[in-house]
């Protein structure tokens, strides 16, 4: 058994001086793998990073979350809407006050404006929403306070900053008490959000401004009709009980017959985030199977390496098998060659992998994720296929004849 | 005397070629006792090589038997033969057929790589290291092949062939990319090594090369056609190297016509040297 163990060490050293004799030749042969591994690594984590934020983003849309828009979502998902939004402010004060698993509700009409303080001015988003808002997005205020129930009522003309529109119009800080023209319109400044920063997409959660609904409707877009609505179940457990009541109120309230499609629609958190979930799986495994084509196109390069070696050193193996050489010992020899040919070829690549990301993250901006199971699934199959395509070339010049081989030129 | 190191009865190696048969060798009868330095001549499509490769342990007899050093080789798979090769026969070959940009020792060492002999890195160094001292290749250890003349490659050889021990030393043709100067020195150290006690059995045309043979066995047809004893002097050695001025490429033996009878040896060598 001691024989045979140094046998083995000694046949492996064999194989590791001929990757070393040929460097240069060796270092293109493991290229292939190298690019098919960080390829792989890097892939799955732009897939994963991706999807992760998405969720992130999704997660941080509030607890218990249901949107109510506007047309059926029939054919395969795609909404349908079809002339004006049925959803109505009496709908959302009917939802609260009749549906007993809803908790929060707050209508939600954007505008893009262009805002002035003073001699700065910014375009941002206007959000018109209700007072529950804050406790639906599980978002605070920072200074001052959100506007109250008499502002919505009143349609009063105040506006809560998020950071970045305070930020970029009170460079000073001084937003609070100030005012701002929105179209023209002044408004007071009641309060500024908590800043939370980018949502992963690249898009500023910041750069926001919310008033009451009611000013956003009349003021700025002058329609009575409602593009979304936010919705916060009582817990997570009473999700779809709350579809469930709000679907039977608005369907009431709108008479709509049993069996005639709903001009509504509802989608909770869940939904939304296992259908994004869905569609950034498909994406990673897309980008992944690109990735593990390069990888076999990478085993095939070491196969045609490996026969070109054989045939190379047919004299070799033949001086080889004359001293006494078993079958197996050459076998063992170049195929011990193209696994470590593949073995370091996939230990660069996964070096390589982990780098990547990170730079893709810095200078690209995308977010990464690079996940364990993809390294070793990577370098697994890397291995895999220095043994699978490595065999055949070292089968062959196992099965040389010692006679035909010495003779060989 | 003790058993016979090689020992042919009937041998005989068909080969097939699509339709045709080829009989290489057509009943052999061959027995070298120990320490006996055999040249085998013939000229080519004798079946001279066939019965190398076979006493080689490189291929295998169609019929008959071939015990080497007592063990009946004649009908061992691949493995076996391999075995066989590694621990009892050295090969010389006439392409020197050393690995390239591969040190002169681990060219050395290479058999004792395949061997069961289970010996150490030290081990194989000195052995490797007091084979080549033996060849006269001392301080040339660590020379690449391309660093040496063609003498000093096929003295590697040598070396490579004596590292394991083996029974017999089994040299093809190994003066033949050889100039006849380096010839003599090589075939000085076969001879070296016979008056040691090693069986050596050297395959070659040059019949002045077999001249230092203590017996010239001709294959001729796939038979053995002579088998002659040639009683060696010191004072051959010392002759002036034969052949010089015209190399030795015809067989120089031609027969009326078969059967007739041979001019005996002595006399044949006697005309090359001159």
């Amino acid at each position: 058994m001691k024989v045979a163990t140094m046998r083995l060490w000694n046949i492996t050293k064999v194989g590791l001086q001929a990757i070393l004799r040929n460097k240069m030749r060796s270092l293109l042969t493991m290229l292939g793998i190298i690019i098919g591994v960080a390829c792989v690594i890097t892939m799955v984590a732009v897939g994963t990073g991706a999807s992760s934020s998405i969720q992130a983003t999704i997660n941080s849309l509030g607890t218990n979350f249901i949107m109510l828009f506007p047309g059926s979502s029939t054919q395969g998902g795609a909404r349908t809407v079809s002339g004006e939004s049925r959803i109505t402010t009496e709908d959302v004060d009917a939802i609260k006050a009749e549906s007993p698993a809803v908790a929060y509700v707050s209508p939600s009409v954007r505008s893009s404006a262009q805002v002035v303080a003073a001699d700065l001015n910014w375009g941002t988003t206007v959000y018109g929403v209700g007072v529950d808002w804050p406790f639906i997005r599980a978002w605070n205020v920072a200074e001052g306070d959100f506007f109250t129930d008499v502002d919505v009522r009143s349609s009063g003309k105040v506006a809560v900053l998020g950071a970045t529109v305070a930020g970029n119009l009170f460079p000073g800080g001084n937003a609070l008490g100030s005012t701002i023209r929105i179209k023209h319109l002044p408004f007071k400044v009641v309060g500024v959000l908590d800043r939370k920063g980018g949502n992963m997409m690249g898009q500023d959660q910041d750069d926001q401004i919310l008033a009451p609904y009611t000013t956003v409707m009349k003021q700025l877009q002058g329609t009575p009709r409602l593009g979304q609505v936010l919705i916060s179940a009582r817990s997570a457990g009473e999700v779809a009980e709350a579809q469930t009541q709000i679907d039977a109120l608005l369907r009431q309230r709108h008479r709509i017959q049993p069996g005639e499609e709903s001009d509504f629609s509802m989608r909770s958190q869940e939904e939304i985030a296992s259908t994004s979930a869905q569609t950034s799986k498909t994406l990673s495994v897309l980008l992944g199977s690109a990735a593990a084509i390069s990888l076999l196109v990478g085993g095939i390069g070491i196969m045609n390496i490996m026969l070109v070696s054989v045939t190379e050193r047919t004299r070799e193996i033949g001086i080889r098998l004359a001293i006494g050489a078993k079958g197996r010992h050459v076998l063992l020899q170049f195929l011990l060659e193209a696994i470590a040919l593949s073995v370091v070829g996939g230990a660069i690549g996964v070096a390589l992998g982990l780098l990547i990301p990170n730079l893709v993250t810095r200078f690209a901006g995308l977010p990464t994720q690079v996940s364990s199971g993809s390294v070793l699934l990577a370098f697994g199959f890397a291995a895999a296929i220095g043994i699978f395509f490595g065999f055949y070339p070292a089968r062959k010049a196992s099965r040389l004849d010692p006679i035909d081989a010495l003779r060989y030129e | 005397m003790d058993a016979p190191v090689i020992e042919i009865r009937d041998l005989t190696k068909v080969y097939r070629m699509g339709d045709i048969e080829v009989r290489a060798l057509k009943g052999v009868n061959l027995t070298v006792a120990r320490g006996e330095f055999v040249a085998i001549m013939g000229p080519s499509g004798s079946g001279k090589s066939t019965l190398m490769n076979i006493i080689g342990s490189l291929d295998r007899p169609t019929a008959g038997t071939y015990r080497l050093d007592g063990i009946d080789v004649s009908r061992l798979d691949r493995d076996q033969r391999a075995e066989i090769r590694n621990a009892k026969i050295g090969f010389v070959f006439q392409s020197f057929n050393l690995l390239a940009r591969t040190r002169a020792t681990e060219n050395v060492e290479l058999p004792l790589l395949y061997g069961d002999l289970g010996l150490t890195a030290d081990e194989r160094s000195r052995r490797s290291r007091a084979a080549l001292a033996r060849v006269g290749l001392a301080g040339r250890e660590d020379h690449y092949p391309s660093q040496l003349s063609g003498g000093q490659q096929q003295r590697v050889a040598i070396a490579r062939a004596l590292v394991t021990d083996p029974a017999i030393i089994l040299a093809d043709e190994p003066t033949g990319n050889l100039d006849s100067r380096t010839s003599e020195e090589v075939i000085g150290i076969f001879q070296e090594l016979n008056d040691a006690g090693k069986t050596v059995v050297l395959i070659t045309h040059e019949p002045d090369i077999a001249a230092h043979a203590t017996r010239v066995v001709y294959v001729r047809d796939g038979l053995i056609w002579r088998d002659e004893k040639i009683v060696q002097t010191r004072a051959k050695l010392g002759a002036p190297a034969a052949g010089e001025a015209e190399p030795a490429i015809a067989f120089p033996f031609t027969i009326a016509s078969p059967g007739a009878p041979a001019p005996p040896m002595e006399e044949k060598l006697e005309e090359v040297a001159r």
